[in-house]
């Protein structure tokens, strides 16, 4: 765990994303513009960093209603802004970028951050940044693991001699500059399902697993795989971090945190997917079971602890912004996990 | 109610033509529901490449999202090898896995035999059920003889097609009241 800068005895590290979007407050009928969205979201850093949470991240989407496409400009400015919290993206796509130019803008974050940078990269549920990039979405998973690939050996070598069918070989490259500590953490995006889960377990790299909506249950079937198919090529599970990020909304009571979030997560969804989320699924987010973390903060942790026996991960991130939510509640979030959540969380996680 | 009829094949008339009568009919006897023909004769899609239907532009993004609106689908298929046309199918596939989730979808089949008469029970009713349609149970079957010179000439045809537009229709309607009295009673 500790080259990928984690300490399982501190505890389960709490974090939280940003996918970037830019949608209206369904409340209000109003969008902010782009330019206080992107201020926003140093700010909620800036917070999330303030109030000692350990870490902070922000996704790349070529598309409409979002606003952080240049997602390590924005990495950037929260790199300036704060002290202590790691930052990341959830998740670089990988796939339409040059990994080299990927890890030269990464490894120069770590270095302004002070060594706090890591990279998480992902594949793109959407492929509109092919045609905007100007890949070919027929080369969608090639393009991925070769990319990839190249990734974690810029990662692991100071010298790198590459031969690839997308880009142009590397001969004796030198990619500079270096990161803080030598290397860089660099997760693998999974989506709930096993199979691009599988894929991160053989190539023994850190899971940095998303989920909607559904049990617990259910989600603990991804990450065994995960584990399985480490163990199965001679990797060690109990090395390899397991992060999971998911919705999470904090209020009084859990029927108010459902009213308070709903129209976020319907409206936005409709926008930013095509299809709304059901009611009656959103319902059981708040049942313990759900991997939803909705609720009272006393259910949270509840929740949370569960899901720390259940997958035994290493980190949490949340997802609480999506759908245009009010900065005042965003704040008032931050304020609960920093107060209430944390602090239960890290007292029963943390190894003795 | 936003009603969308869909022709499913590019060839052939006797689809078209009853998913036309169909449509004329809904306008006269239900004036206040909005409804489409989507003729995929008319539309170039290409075959599904997995791609959000989002990511779509052109043909392929009008027919979806026609579709993705809709509160009640009417389906008309003609019967190719035994099964649905290959372009009814390539649509199926183009739309995301729960794309019927709420929707009311009834089926029109028109046939060159009787033979062909459970296709519409074994094959496009799986389909439908797989993707959270619910279904309008009983179909209207339409074969060879029922038409003459490019007209639907059997009044028991007629006749069975405005049961199926009222089915579908009272349908639509009580699915989408006991969900809104359900979802009323989430009190979120």
């Amino acid at each position: 765990m500790k080259q990928y800068r984690i300490d399982p005895s501190d505890g389960l590290e709490f974090g939280i994303y940003t996918l970037g979007d830019h949608l209206p407050d369904p409340t209000t009928g109003n969008r902010i513009a782009a330019q206080q969205r992107l201020k926003e979201i140093v700010e909620y850093a800036k917070l999330a960093d303030q109030a000692g949470l350990d870490f902070f991240s922000v996704g790349e989407s070529h598309q409409a209603y979002f606003a952080t496409q240049a997602h390590t400009v924005v990495l950037s400015a929260i790199a300036q802004a704060t002290e202590n919290i790691k930052i990341a993206s959830s998740s670089t796509i990988i796939s339409t970028s040059d990994p080299v130019r990927v890890y030269e803008d990464f490894s120069t974050i770590d270095l302004l951050s002070g060594g706090r940078t890591e990279i998480v990269a992902g594949r793109a549920s959407r492929v509109g940044l092919f045609d905007l990039l100007g890949y070919n979405v027929r080369d969608y998973e090639a393009l991925f693991e070769e990319k990839f690939d190249l990734l974690r050996q810029i990662n692991e070598n100071e010298v790198v001699n590459w031969k690839g069918q997308f880009r142009q070989p590397l001969t004796d490259a030198e990619v500079i500059p270096r990161p803080k500590e030598g290397k860089l953490p660099i997760w693998r995006a999974v989506g709930g399902t096993p199979a691009s889960a599988i894929k991160a377990g053989y190539q023994g790299v850190p899971m940095f697993m998303a989920h909607l909506g559904g049990p617990v249950s259910v989600f603990k079937r991804t990450i065994d795989a995960y584990r399985n198919a480490a163990k199965e090529v001679g990797h060690d599970p109990s090395e390899l971090p397991v992060a999971t990020a998911g919705f999470f909304y904090a209020a009084e009571t859990s029927q108010q945190a459902l009213r308070d979030m709903y129209p976020h997560i319907n409206e936005g969804m409709k926008r930013t997917n095509g299809q709304g989320f059901p009611k009656q699924l959103f319902a059981q987010g708040v049942d313990s079971r759900h991997v939803m973390n909705i609720g009272s903060p006393q259910e949270i942790i509840e929740k949370i602890l569960y899901q720390h026996e259940v997958f035994g991960h290493q980190r949490y991130i949340a997802q609480i912004d999506f759908g245009g939510v009010p900065f005042e509640r965003l704040e008032k979030n931050i304020e609960l996990i920093a107060t209430e959540i944390l602090p239960a969380v890290k007292k029963y996680t943390k190894k003795k | 109610m936003n009603i969308v009829a869909i022709s499913g094949s590019i060839i052939g008339s006797k689809t078209r033509i009853a998913m036309t009568h169909t449509v004329d009919k809904i306008k006269q006897t239900y004036p206040e529901a909005e409804v489409t023909l989507l003729d995929l004769a008319n539309y170039d899609l290409p075959f599904s490449d997995g791609r959000h239907y989002l990511d779509y532009t052109g043909d392929p993004s009008y027919v979806l999202q026609t579709i993705m609106h809709a509160d009640a689908i009417i389906i008309g298929t003609p019967i190719f090898q035994a099964s649905i046309p290959a372009t009814l199918k390539n649509v199926f596939d183009l739309l995301p896995v729960n794309a019927l989730r709420d929707k009311v979808v009834s089926i029109i089949v028109t046939a060159g035999s009787a033979k062909h008469y459970l296709i519409a029970e074994q094959q496009i009713k799986p389909i439908l059920a797989y993707m959270k349609a619910h279904l309008v149970q009983s179909y209207v079957f339409i074969e060879e003889q029922d038409f003459l010179n490019k007209e639907i000439i059997n009044d028991d045809v007629f006749f069975r097609i405005d049961r199926l537009i009222e089915d579908t229709i009272m349908l639509a309607d009580t699915m989408r009241s006991i969900r809104e009295e359900k979802e009323a009673s989430y009190d979120f």
